[in-house]
């Protein structure tokens, strides 16, 4: 909702000037987003007449101008604008001037012709944002006459941004209303008187929408001058709100729809068939709307329409056929009362918003109706002349919205607001605003004003009454209460001290949109079974992401193309899965890795990161699980977008719960990327379960280490050694280190050897050499038995 | 002076002209040893006569105790001047860069998100989450939004074929932890929100806490007081700040919290940083709790502000952008 400061002034007095009622606003939930001062500097600026103008002997587009400023000779001025023409009325601003952008106007030659003041736009004077030519200001303004008295300035146009709440705001009145209530100011709205009826003609009106529309009311006004201007006040009113003058009849509906908060419509009287009607559209009717645009109605429409055809779609917008034109002598103004209900959402359907919908979306005081009827009637007499018909009325009282009477508990008020308002105080405000108020032993019994849509429980009075007694006289009180101190589960990882173990082994966590893109998707084989947007932005952001790795492997891509060729990214958020019944979401911890291994550095060699570095980085996190035994690598059920021979699935207790190995070269090629990516995906949920530590004694004798070094297949895996050797061995192994791993020349084709160290011990004795060699020839002989394995010599 | 202190006094001269740890050792053995000098007279004393005997013992012992005295003396000078020869030969150059000591970091967002979590937590807010895929309901309706009400139209909404959608707001966790819970409840729920509007100011993903406190006493001021206690915790400092009136279907009263902010030019000018209010009755009543008895605060935030104004970061987009050369500013 946008003002003009001056207006709102004029219809409550308030001892208060313009920076200290901006910020009450504000602080009375009216938020001022924006304000424009108008006509700050305009002394010296006057009216000016152009008397005689010819062109400018060197220069084709000026013209040389005679003006007249009331007193004195008349002053030659050159001017550029197009619309400079004989009989036009112009600001001049004259020699000394200094312009509102800081331009001191003074004497001039202009190629050559002498020119002594400036004819003005509205913007070079700060008065509006036309710049497209001189300000045009009406036939009755005198020359000389200063400008701002001629425009009602200063002013300013403020802006205010009303919550859905507000819709009582949206007129003048109601405004002003509000800030009287802030400032204990002086009201002075005028209520319109009804218009005596000077012809008898009259136009019916029914209703047949039920409770969609409980009151229509109508008039006709018959010989109106259709060249009629509308006046300067009027239009520069319409401006500073932000609307556009554009005829006579158009812009008093506009006016008072300001000035009320009512929208109101006029029709071309003459192109009415028959009675106006209320009613749902019908399926397969259409209406062009005055912008030109075809609409195609349905039922869950409000329409106004006579006899013949379609006229307007309630509440939103009237029809180009029946609208008024330059040359409409007779007119039916419209000015109804449409629930809610009934407009809510239609406009965005049609791609509109309007001025009548965002009001009649929020509510319109139903009483305002015959008022606003009434008032523009007047203004169309006085301003465009004519005679008024009767007053056309349809009504169903019993679907007007009753405001019902609410209990307001001073003991309730207080509990909420931690303070106590002065009962007078209370009175006050909620009388300011226009509800009645009868005093009960509780407090107060109060019955809010039409106007109010918003107020029906306990709770909307208080916030009224703190709202206008302001939010900064409500103490401040430092957090306080219970402390109820709940058990911290301890075996239970936080997802941030995972985030911390991989920043620790340097990765960025990233954060990457929620949704990708169908085709991104089937790139990597994942485009069945997802959940994909009805409405989404675009078709890269359609499918909500059953998988963080695409969205992070396109992160890494970027940042290579962007030079980065080390890229190291986390990110730890939600997937999404189509489930049986419902879309399933679980949150993911993912990996990617590209570039070398080890960050460029003088004393490591350089060499490309492999599945076995990010093994490492993976395995610092389960390590933080206390829980080794629960982890495996397996090959089996790998995804498609991994490389088959250098990825695992990682298991939780049997379960598949992540994956990690190097991207599918396929996918990387796509990437433009040469070296390998690699990428790890892990189920959250099954990380987070941590053993509570259960402390051990630590034996009393020492440890034996005896090294083994065997030749096996090639294809036997290390968790197959490994898991023969703790079998045999038992509990007399304490660790198994492998710490070479070799294949190549000095081995048969298709073997490998692997060294390790065994750590032997006993809780209860030393061990002896003896012991230690029959264990590590169990372990050979296990090894022979189970890995086709040779000892190595 | 007899033979026995000439013996020592040559010994002593010997030692300490000794400048190696080995020539030392092979001195030693000559005297001290087995057929050592000092050993030999020693072992000579039974040749003499009884009464000679004790006074050239106590000499000869004197002497050996001496002489073992300066070998261990030499030998320990010795020992320092060779650790002091290997000490100056070992010398790195201490500027090189140390090796794996590349760090990563943690994304600004979530830093800021922990924070702010962390400083209710330590206030006795429990964390809580909720399911990105919500219902009308619980983003809605039982958050007092009827439908089609033009608050909702303030939430551009991303649906799913079946009428799902994805949340707008944090606040349907506030739903979640009421239902079948009896106050005191104090929640803090950070999580990622979505609304299908993009543009320089805005991203269809973006960050949110919610927090709510529900008991028998809580009031207004009770929401005031938190409030400006979190900013000033956050922000580590003093601000002039102002609640001013809002609208929140499921607040009443409800406010904005804005803060004077310095702007770097020179200008201040108000900031909005959080809506809050106190819970609306009908809320609670959808969460089964008697708003007569229980009253309480609510308030959300975004978590993207929070982290801008907080880290001078500009731009919003660039949080998602996950460009490392912006990421790795947050270590």
């Amino acid at each position: 909702m946008k003002f003009s400061e001056n207006w709102l002034r004029q219809l409550v007095e308030i001892d208060a000037d313009h920076e200290a009622l901006v910020q009450r606003l504000t602080m009375a939930g009216l938020e001022v987003e924006d304000v424009q001062l108008l006509g700050q500097a305009l002394d010296g600026v006057v009216v000016g007449e152009i008397v005689a103008a010819r062109p400018h002997p060197d220069a084709d587009r000026l013209k040389v101008c005679t003006v007249e400023m009331g007193s004195g000779e008349p002053l030659q001025i050159v001017c550029g604008a197009p619309n400079a023409r004989v009989g036009l009325k112009a600001p001049l601003a004259t020699v000394g001037t200094r312009l509102p952008g800081g331009v001191r106007i003074d004497k001039a030659r202009l190629r050559g012709v002498e020119s002594s003041g400036m004819l003005c736009s509205g913007k070079e004077l700060g008065v509006d944002a036309d710049a497209s030519g001189l300000l045009e200001l009406p036939a009755e303004a005198k020359p000389g006459q200063p400008l701002a008295a001629v425009l009602g300035l200063p002013d300013a146009a403020i802006e205010i941004g009303l919550t859905p709440n507000r819709s009582d705001c949206l007129g003048m009145w109601g405004l002003a209303r509000d800030v009287a209530a802030q400032w204990q100011g002086r009201l002075k709205i005028e209520t319109p008187a009804t218009c005596t009826a000077t012809v008898r003609t009259q136009r019916e009106v029914r209703l047949e929408a039920d409770s969609d529309c409980p009151r229509y009311l109508g008039r006709v006004i018959e010989g109106i001058d259709p060249t009629a201007a509308s006046p300067t006040w009027l239009t520069q009113r319409l401006r500073r709100a932000g609307l556009r003058p554009l005829n006579v009849v158009v812009d008093i509906t506009n006016y008072v729809m300001l000035e009320t908060g009512q929208p109101l419509h006029a029709f071309d009287n003459d192109r009415l068939e028959g009675a106006v009607c209320v009613r749902r559209a019908r399926e397969g009717e259409s209406l062009k709307l005055l912008d030109g645009t075809p609409v195609a109605l349905t039922p869950h429409f409000l329409m106004i329409a006579d006899e013949a055809a379609p006229l307007a779609v309630a509440g939103i917008m009237g029809g180009q056929a029946s609208s008024v034109t330059d040359a409409t002598r007779n007119v039916f103004l419209e000015s109804a009362h449409f629930a809610p209900a009934v407009i809510s959402g239609r406009a965005r359907k049609l791609g509109l918003h309007t001025d009548a919908s965002h009001r009649f979306e929020r509510g319109v005081d139903p009483e305002l109706a015959p008022l606003a009827l009434e008032r523009a009637t007047a203004l169309v007499l006085e301003l465009a002349g004519g005679r008024a018909g009767p007053r056309s009325t349809a009504e169903r009282p019993e679907d007007l919205p009753q405001n019902k009477l609410v209990d307001l508990r001073r003991a309730r008020m207080s509990r909420v607001l931690g303070m106590q308002v002065p009962d007078a105080e209370v009175v006050r405000i909620l009388q300011s605003l226009g509800c009645r108020v009868e005093d009960t032993a509780a407090g107060w019994s109060v019955l809010p004003p039409s106007h109010r849509f918003d107020i029906d429980r306990e709770e909307d009075l208080i916030e009224e009454v703190i709202r206008i007694h302001g939010y900064d006289n409500v103490p401040v009180r430092p957090p306080s209460g219970e402390l109820a101190l709940q058990p911290d589960p301890e075996e239970r990882l936080k997802p941030r001290d995972l985030a911390a173990q991989l920043a620790a082994r340097d990765y960025q966590e990233a954060i990457c949109m929620a949704f990708v893109g169908e085709s991104q998707l089937q790139d990597w084989g994942l485009h069945e079974g997802q959940v994909a947007l009805a409405n989404p932005l675009s078709a890269d952001l359609a499918v909500m992401r059953p998988s963080l790795l695409p969205g992070l492997v396109e992160a890494l891509r970027r940042n290579r193309a962007r030079q980065q060729d080390r890229v190291r990214l986390f990110e730890i958020g939600r997937v999404f899965g189509a489930g049986d019944k419902a879309p399933q979401e679980a949150d993911q911890l993912a990996l990617v890795a590209c570039g070398s291994a080890h960050a460029e550095q003088w004393g490591r060699d350089t060499r490309g990161v492999d599945y076995h570095d990010v093994k490492g980085d993976l395995e610092s996190l389960l390590a933080m699980t206390a829980m080794p035994d629960a982890w495996r690598f397996s090959n089996q059920s790998l995804p498609h977008w991994l490389h088959p021979g250098r990825s695992a699935s990682i298991m939780r207790d049997g379960r598949v719960v992540g994956h990690l190995g190097v991207l599918h070269p396929r996918l990387t090629a796509a990437l433009d990327c040469n070296d390998d990516i690699v990428v790890a995906q892990l189920d959250l949920q099954a990380i987070l379960a941590r053993r509570l530590p259960r402390a051990q004694p630590v034996s009393r004798y020492p440890a034996v280490r005896r090294d083994l070094a065997v030749e096996v297949p090639e294809d036997i895996a290390w968790s197959k050694v490994e898991a023969a050797v703790r079998d045999t061995l038992g509990a007399r192994l304490g660790q198994i280190l492998l710490f070479d791993r070799y294949s190549g020349k000095g081995l048969q084709e298709g073997r490998k050897s692997l060294a390790m160290g065994l750590i032997l011990q006993d809780a209860s004795r030393t061990l002896t050499d003896k012991d230690a060699d029959r264990c590590v020839a169990e372990a050979l002989a296990a090894l022979e038995r189970e890995c086709m394995a040779r000892l190595r010599g | 002076m007899s033979d026995i202190e000439t013996q020592i006094r040559d010994a002593l001269a010997d030692i300490q002209q000794t400048d190696s740890l080995d020539a030392l050792q092979a001195l030693r053995v000559s005297l001290l040893g087995k057929s050592g000098s000092i050993t030999a007279q020693l072992k000579s004393l039974g040749k003499l006569a009884p009464e000679e005997r004790k006074a050239a013992g106590a000499a000869i012992n004197q002497g050996k105790v001496r002489i073992a005295q300066a070998l261990d003396e030499r030998r320990g000078a010795l020992a320092d001047k060779v650790l002091e020869q290997r000490l100056a030969s070992e010398r790195v150059d201490v500027t090189l860069p140390g090796r794996d000591g590349a760090r990563g970091g943690i994304h600004p967002i979530q830093r800021v998100l922990e924070r702010i979590a962390y400083i209710f937590e330590r206030l006795g807010y429990q964390r809580a989450e909720g399911p990105e895929i919500e219902d009308d309901w619980h983003n809605f309706e039982a958050l007092n939004f009827p439908p089609h009400h033009p608050a909702r139209a303030m939430h551009d909404t991303f649906y799913f074929p079946d009428g799902r959608l994805l949340r707008t707001h944090t606040s349907p966790v506030q739903i979640r932890a009421l239902m079948g819970r009896t106050p005191p409840v104090r929640i803090i729920a950070p999580g990622k929100v979505y609304r299908s509007d993009s543009d320089q100011t805005h991203s269809p993903m973006f960050h949110q806490i919610e927090g709510l406190l529900v008991d028998e006493t809580s009031s207004f001021a009770d929401l005031k007081g938190t409030l400006a206690a979190f900013v000033r915790a956050f922000f580590e400092r003093d601000f002039e700040m102002r609640f001013r009136p809002s609208f929140f279907p499921f607040t009443e009263p409800s406010a904005e919290l804005d803060i004077r902010w310095d702007t770097g030019d020179g200008s201040e000018r108000w900031m909005e940083v959080l809506g809050c209010g106190m819970v609306h009755p009908k809320v609670l009543e959808h969460c089964g709790i008697d708003p007569e008895r229980y009253t309480g605060f609510a308030f959300g935030l975004g978590v993207e502000r929070f982290a801008m104004l907080r880290y001078g970061v500009g731009d919003l987009r660039v949080f998602f952008e996950n460009d490392m050369r912006f990421l790795r500013q947050f270590a």
